[in-house]
């Protein structure tokens, strides 16, 4: 079972959102944001060349020129493996754990898994990015020493959901300090990002 | 809850027969490790299981059957499979079932009584996971898994889901320790059951290993306990120890080779995986010093290096004569207090003609020394590297006794004019509170602390440049032998065994594991492929580091340029704590 929803992010971009149903007890998510574009790429492209141009006409050497098209290239391969994120999807599968996936332009996924049994809650969180309040889903971690305590806050779909801005480096307890709204009773006027409705998941 | 049946994918095409696993009822998960075929006998299968528990301390038993149906519907077998959950009672009773078009899967686990919770008795729904067994037994989670010691018996029940499939893997080694070539009374299906994984290299290092180890270590006891000898630890040559970076050098070998061939057992994995990382890199380390050591010796090319050595010595002295001699007249156009410039001018000029003539008595002998240094390049190209560092250091010495002195006079200075400038406000330094207080002070007093900071502030220019030349010369001399330290830093602690791991072996350092559903049909139990997650290489860096000899910088940059300009010394980033002052 599979259908497909489109949002727009908070910078005004396009988002689809996929949502596939395998059984009762699983269930996908995927986020999906649109791929690189062709027109951005000859803008920049023809931007390093001009002015490598301008350059070259300055000072003849042609030493320049070769180092644009490196650079463009590796510029681009680099942009591609370990920037530009084109699809985040976030796999639940009851009583086993939850797992995201973020895969790259280029082919490269990456994968985290938490298992159920570590995730305290997911929550929606309110943060303050540029001059507006953002929200955005994340999962709250168990810490194993102090069984009430919190140990990590970690937000789902970072790159394509909400852009990048908060600070990712959350490890530390405290470093993400807005209030944290359980998910379930809250009212739904989330209208930026609205990933599913709510996530029913039963704790083991 | 859903119940969670990890199937091995080696088994998928085993013929038919029973699932021997272990039950974990925390996660009602079932971990299936090997397939028994028939014909058995239930004692014997009971007596092997047993057997498996006692030695790996994991709780097994039989946990269902499995059907194969290859090409005839075998109604007989169905029937038979399910009468053996009578003899090999076990709560619940999986039936696990696999279709002949390859990717219909059925499954059904049976509660003989009724849970305790509303579920209605019967068939609970059921999720397949697949696992690569091979994989699985061989790979490492990180962080690991709660302390995971053996003596405590049972598999500790509060780790998590995955951490008890993997656990129970591993723990179950013996059981698949039997092939199918084996006369064993029981044919079990598992991943080593196509023959048991080995080589025979492995098995002949292994056997040479303790011989050769403990030769060595009594042979490095021997050493060590000469190195502890009570003549080098006087006073002289204690100290000489402790300024040659060569000495820490080779102790850090002696250590490491100590670590290698130690007769001690590695008793965790993180502890092997040191050994081996400490000897990949001892190996490349004193491989690279013998490429080193050929270069040198071919073609004479220490006699050339020897020849080159004093003329560069001679250019540098000379150099630093001429940058005196600019110095001593109007350097920049700035103009000194030509008494004072011309007194320290002398007085580092002669310690220049000094240290020329030094160079020029050792001239006849520098070939021999480098040739009898150049050998200790066989101890590992980081042994030679400290070697250069030293002699850059020894080289170099007029310019550390320059700045010393540079650096003295002008601390001399800052804190003359420090104190005189509080005497000039009518103040002073208490010493006894550690604060500044007011004071009266005489006329004379006042008068000639005035005029005495009238004459020092007129003489800090000429001391200040004399001291910012000398530090700079003294910056680049620390910078290369930092630049060298930190090569050999990078040597001595770059973890190659665990990188090479990942590189060829990514399942064996497991960062977790990652999910993939398979394709499914309505009405079958889901069915899901558990792969490994590999530990990115940042991690395996950060992780298997060796500890390296503490190359780090101990300054912040603006304590460094505070000490800079308060003309307290700096040393280069090797030394220790006690050396600081």
């Amino acid at each position: 079972m599979e259908d497909e929803q489109s949002f727009s992010d908070i910078c005004g971009g396009r988002l689809a959102l996929q949502r596939r149903y395998y059984s009762p007890s699983c269930r996908e998510f995927c986020l999906s944001c649109p791929r690189i574009s062709f027109r951005s790429l000859t803008a920049v492209t023809c931007t390093v060349w001009l002015a490598a141009y301008g350059l070259f006409t300055l000072c003849e050497n042609s030493m320049i020129l070769s180092a644009a098209i490196f650079i463009t290239l590796l510029g681009l391969l680099g942009y591609l493996h370990f920037v530009k994120i084109d699809q985040e999807t976030l796999l639940i599968i009851d009583s086993l754990g939850i797992q995201m996936t973020s895969s790259y332009a280029s082919g490269k996924e990456s994968t985290t898994f938490i298992e159920m049994g570590k995730v305290k809650d997911v929550v929606i969180n309110e943060a303050i990015y540029m001059q507006k309040v953002i929200y955005y889903l994340c999962i709250l971690l168990k810490d194993p020493v102090d069984p009430q305590g919190i140990s990590q806050v970690v937000p789902l779909f970072q790159f394509t959901g909400w852009a990048v801005g908060l600070q990712r480096d959350s490890s530390q307890r405290g470093a993400v300090r807005p209030e944290l709204l359980p998910l379930r009773p809250h009212p739904c006027r989330l209208d930026p990002l609205v990933v599913g409705e709510r996530l029913q998941m039963q704790q083991p | 809850m859903v119940l969670k049946a990890f199937f091995p994918t080696c088994c998928a095409s085993a013929d038919s027969g029973l699932l021997v696993g272990r039950w974990v009822p925390e996660q009602s998960s079932a971990v299936v490790l090997a397939v028994v075929h028939f014909p058995f006998i239930p004692i014997q299968v009971k007596e092997l299981l047993a057997q498996v528990q006692q030695a790996g301390r994991v709780g097994l038993a039989v946990l269902g059957t499995w059907c194969h149906r290859r090409q005839e519907p075998e109604e007989s077998l169905g029937h038979f499979l399910e009468g053996l959950g009578a003899i090999f009672s076990h709560e619940p009773w999986l039936q696990l079932c696999r279709e002949p078009g390859s990717k219909l899967w059925s499954c059904k686990a049976t509660r003989w009584q009724a849970p305790p919770g509303p579920a209605a008795p019967g068939e609970d729904q059921i999720m397949l996971i697949f696992y690569d067994q091979r994989k699985v037994l061989l790979s490492q989670l990180h962080p690991p898994a709660v302390l995971l010691d053996r003596q405590a018996g049972d598999a500790p029940a509060s780790v998590g889901d995955l951490a008890a499939v993997f656990d129970t893997v591993a723990r179950s080694e013996p059981l698949f320790q039997s092939d199918r070539f084996g006369e064993g009374p029981v044919r079990l299906s598992h991943w080593q059951s196509e023959g048991v994984e080995a080589s025979i290299l492995v098995e002949l290092a292994k056997w040479a290993a303790g011989p050769v180890c403990l030769l060595l270590a009594s042979l490095l006891s021997l050493i060590s306990a000469a190195s502890a000898c009570r003549v080098f630890r006087l006073w002289p040559l204690s100290f000489i120890w402790s300024k040659l970076s060569t000495c820490e050098q080779l102790r850090r070998r002696l250590e490491q080779l100590t670590l290698i061939f130690s007769t001690q057992k590695a008793r965790s994995p993180a502890q092997l995986m040191r050994k081996a990382n400490t000897l990949v890199s001892v190996l490349l380390d004193v491989t690279l010093g013998l490429l080193l050591l050929s270069w040198l010796h071919r073609k004479d090319r220490i006699g050339q290096l020897a020849d080159a050595l004093i003329p560069v010595a001679d250019h540098v002295a000379e150099e630093l004569q001429d940058l005196l001699q600019w110095l001593m007249g109007a350097p920049a156009g700035l103009k000194m207090n030509r008494a004072l410039d011309q007194v320290l001018g002398r007085f580092f000029l002669y310690h220049i003609h000094l240290w020329i003539s030094y160079i020029h008595l050792m001239a006849p002998f520098i070939e021999h020394i480098l040739w009898h240094v150049g050998l200790s390049a066989c101890l590992g190209l980081t042994v030679a590297l400290s070697i250069l560092s030293d002699t850059i250091a020894l080289l170099t010495f007029h310019i550390y006794c320059f700045y010393v002195y540079g650096a003295r006079l002008y601390c001399l200075k800052i804190c003359g004019l420090s104190s005189l400038w509080r005497l000039f406000r009518g103040k002073k330094w208490n010493v006894l509170r550690q604060r500044v207080d007011s004071c009266s002070y005489d006329l004379d007093q006042l008068f000639i602390g005035t005029l005495l900071f009238t004459m020092l502030v007129f003489l800090l220019p000429t001391t200040a440049l004399y001291y910012l030349v000398f530090t700079l010369l003294r910056l680049l001399v620390v910078t290369v032998q930092g630049l060298i330290h930190l090569l050999a830093d990078l040597i001595n602690s770059l973890p190659l065994y665990s990188l090479g791991l990942r590189l060829c072996r990514p399942y064996r350092l497991a960062a977790g594991v990652k999910f993939r559903v398979l394709e499914r049909e309505a009405g079958r139990p889901l069915r899901l492929l558990m792969q490994i997650n590999p530990l990115p290489y940042s991690r395996v860096l950060n992780t298997y580091r060796l500890p390296s000899c503490g190359c780090h910088p101990q300054h912040s940059w603006g304590s460094l340029c505070r000490k800079l300009f308060f003309g307290e010394l700096i040393y280069p980033w090797r030394q220790r704590g006690d050396k600081q002052d």
